[in-house]
C-alpha cells in the first residue's frame, strides 16, 4: 500500500514530501525513543510517534523510512519541516492518538 | 562541521551540545559510502553506527571526529571524542543503561541503546575510555555484495 492511500484513509494531514506519495509502506515501527527506532525499524516501514523536532528527520532518512507520522495533532518545529523538505522525508499528522493510528496502519497493511 | 580528506576516507567534526545538528554528519557519510557504491545494507550498518557515535559525542562530549575509511572490503569509524569519558564501560554497553540528562530525554535520546545499537550492527566493536579525556570508539563492519 502507497504512502498516499493511507493517508488518504487516515485523514493525515501531510506537511511534505507529496512528491513521495506514490511510494510503498513495507511495514511500520512505533516510538519516540530515538535509538529504538534506529535499532529496530526497518527500511520502508512508515514511523508512528509523538516526537516533533527534527532529529526524526535524521532518522528517518537514515533508516529510509517510508514517512513519519505525528500524533495527536502535534505540530512539527519549524526546523523539523525544513529539513524534512531538504532531506525528502514524508511528514504526516494525525489527530488521533498512537494507539488508534497504529491500529488503523495495522488493519490497512496486514488486513488484520 | 567541516570535513577534510585524508586519502583514504573523510573525517567529521561533530560539536558538543549541539543538538540542532545531530544526524548530519551521519548523513554526510551515508551519502558518501553510497556514493562510493558500497552495498546498501552495509550503508544502513554504518548509518546507525555513525548516527548513534554522533549523538553520544553531542550529548556527552566537548567536540569529537567521526573518520570513516573504506579498506578490504570493510568500512572502519573511528569516534574520537573530548569529553567526560565512561566511568563504567560495562555497564554503559547494557541496554538501557544511561546517564543522560533531562534534556537529552526529552529529545528522545538517552534510552540506554547507544552503544548497544553501535555494538549490534558492527561487525567487530572496541571501546576505549579514559575519565576527564574522552572515548575512542572504532567499528567495523563487513561489505557483503
Amino acid at each position: 500500500m502507497d504512502i498516499g492511500t493511507i493517508a488518504e484513509k487516515l485523514k493525515l494531514k501531510i506537511i511534505c514530501g507529496e512528491s513521495r506519495l506514490g511510494e510503498t509502506v513495507t511495514g511500520g515501527y512505533a516510538g519516540d525513543l530515538l535509538s529504538d527506532v534506529m535499532g529496530n525499524s526497518k527500511k520502508g516501514d512508515i514511523w508512528v510517534t509523538r516526537q516533533v523536532h527534527q532529529n526524526t528527520v535524521a532518522v528517518a532518512a537514515l533508516k529510509e523510512l517510508a514517512a513519519i507520522v505525528i500524533v495527536q495533532n502535534a505540530s512539527p518545529d519549524a526546523d523539523t519541516v525544513q529539513r524534512a523538505e531538504t532531506e525528502g522525508v514524508v511528514l504526516l499528522v494525525s489527530a488521533q492518538p498512537a494507539f488508534e493510528v497504529v491500529g488503523e496502519i495495522y488493519r490497512l497493511l496486514r488486513g488484520a | 562541521m567541516m570535513a577534510e580528506k585524508q586519502g583514504f576516507g573523510e573525517s567529521f567534526t561533530v560539536t558538543g551540545g549541539d543538538y540542532f545538528n545531530a544526524g548530519l554528519v551521519s548523513s554526510r557519510i551515508k551519502k558518501l559510502l553510497k556514493e562510493c557504491g558500497i552495498p546498501e545494507q552495509a550503508v544502513r550498518k554504518a548509518a546507525v553506527v555513525t548516527f548513534e557515535a554522533e549523538v553520544n559525542i553531542v550529548s556527552y562530549a566537548v567536540t569529537g571526529i567521526i573518520s570513516v575509511k573504506v579498506e578490504n572490503g570493510s568500512i572502519f569509524i573511528e569516534a574520537r571524542d573530548q569529553g567526560e569519558g565512561i566511568p563504567d564501560i560495562e555497564s554503559a554497553l547494557l541496554e538501557g543503561f544511561t546517564t543522560a540528562n533531562d534534556k537529552v530525554r526529552e529529545m528522545g535520546f538517552g534510552a540506554g541503546m547507544g552503544l548497544p545499537n553501535i555494538k549490534k550492527f558492527s561487525d567487530t566493536f572496541e571501546i576505549e575510555s579514559e575519565i576527564g579525556k574522552g572515548t575512542i570508539i572504532r567499528s567495523m563492519i563487513k561489505i557483503q555484495e
